[in-house]
């Protein structure tokens, strides 16, 4: 059984390790690795985890690593001691290649933070992430997140809520935190 | 007798001083956890959530690093591997009391989703179905993309964004929605564009 939590461990590390571009790409490589290659979980299975993972609060890498390394114990036979054990595991394995990366990055970047190459690189940077921060609203402008005209009541209220938001944080300066719980207590009455 | 009375009043100064410098010290550790612990409870729908949150918290409220800082952090965040929102909390946690701080950033930004799941996967395997639960999120969908567009203009002023450069997010953002290029290499052109501009271009200006 420890061998099982090795796996886990490694085949974590690496999604973690090779995980570029956000959590939807490390969606596909997590599947890759549980549901294909070793076959912990179902692909139906897997599919409940991913819509659970893009429900509930947190970063979605951390939240299918969480779940996965949960199931795949659990799977397998074993109770839920040794499953929670699973998705410490797993969880710990998915962020470990980016902490010590991210340190050794901050390191050399507060060293060098005032040497002409780096600065120039940053000013280079700098004007593309704000393109990066638009394409990402951008490309969650999806009848997922707003519904379709088909469904009027659904998607008008989508995009009041869309409105007030946005309005509420360039305008008024709310704290982001208020107008997501007051647009979930919306969603409630709602729909 | 009146040494012993200083010697009285001397003890008690040390130990309240002793107590607020180490309150002090451990003040910047539970204040990094609580923080990161609240903004990584309300990141819903990916990394980039996570954006206009520690942007309110880390840079406007407790001013651990300043909107241009912010703008490196992101662009390096998001070219290293692994995942975003967890890459921004050990930069920031490295920034303010090295490893230590950076463990801290990172339990805190991770715990709530452990928790969280840990509590699903344990007690409402069934939760995807829940009638209440889809209905709140409907409502809490369309104001996460507001949130994530708002910052936007904020950044383009500290990015000093002008007549000049305005095709560089432009170009970017259209790449990346329309084209689907995959956002590290608008990193990696950028980077790059930024050194060969510096190198080649501006000391000829100058």
């Amino acid at each position: 059984m420890w061998w099982l939590y090795v796996k886990l461990f490694y085949s974590f590390f690496k999604i973690g390790l090779f995980g570029f571009g956000g959590g939807y790409a490390m969606i596909s490589m997590i599947q890759g690795e549980v549901v294909n290659r070793y076959h912990w979980l179902s692909s139906g299975q897997f599919t409940d985890i991913v819509a659970v993972s893009q429900m509930t609060p947190g970063p979605i890498g951390i939240n299918s690593a969480t779940y996965v390394g949960y199931t795949s114990l659990a799977n397998a036979g074993y109770g839920h001691g040794w499953a929670v054990l699973g998705s410490v595991t797993a969880t710990f394995a998915v962020v470990l290649p980016s902490f010590i990366l991210m340190l050794l990055i901050s390191k050399f970047l507060m060293k060098y933070k005032n040497h002409p190459v780096v600065e120039h690189v940053f000013q280079g940077l700098r004007p593309a992430v704000v393109g990066l921060l638009a394409a990402a609203a951008l490309l969650l402008l999806t009848s997922e997140n707003f519904g379709t005209p088909d469904n009027p009541w659904q998607f008008y209220i989508s995009i009041f809520l869309f409105g007030f938001a946005f309005i509420g944080s360039v305008v008024y300066k709310m704290n982001p935190i208020k107008l997501i719980c007051f647009c979930g207590l919306a969603g409630w009455i709602l729909f | 007798m009146a040494g012993l009375c200083s010697c009285n009043s001397t003890i008690p100064l040390l130990l309240s001083g002793c107590l607020v410098i180490t309150r002090g010290f451990m003040n910047i550790y539970w204040n990094s956890f609580r923080t990161f612990f609240r903004i990584g409870f309300f990141t819903i729908g990916g990394g980039y959530a996570m954006i206009p949150l520690i942007e309110a918290d880390v840079v406007d409220k407790n001013k651990w690093v300043s909107r241009e800082e912010f703008l490196d952090l992101m662009a390096i965040a998001q070219s290293c591997p692994g995942i975003f929102a967890v890459n921004m909390s050990i930069f920031i946690g490295y920034k303010l009391r090295g490893v230590s701080g950076s463990a801290v950033c990172a339990l805190g930004t991770v715990m709530p989703s452990f928790l969280i799941i840990l509590g699903i996967a344990l007690f409402f395997s069934k939760f995807q179905d829940n009638a209440t639960v889809q209905s709140i999120f409907r409502g809490i969908r369309p104001a996460v993309v507001a949130l994530i567009a708002a910052p936007t203009f904020k950044m383009a002023k500290s990015a000093r964004i002008g007549m000049t450069n305005v095709w560089i997010p432009v170009a970017g953002a259209l790449l990346i929605w329309l084209m689907g290029v995959s956002p590290i290499y608008i990193i990696i052109a950028a980077g790059l564009g930024g050194y060969l501009y510096g190198r080649f271009i501006k000391p000829s200006e100058n």
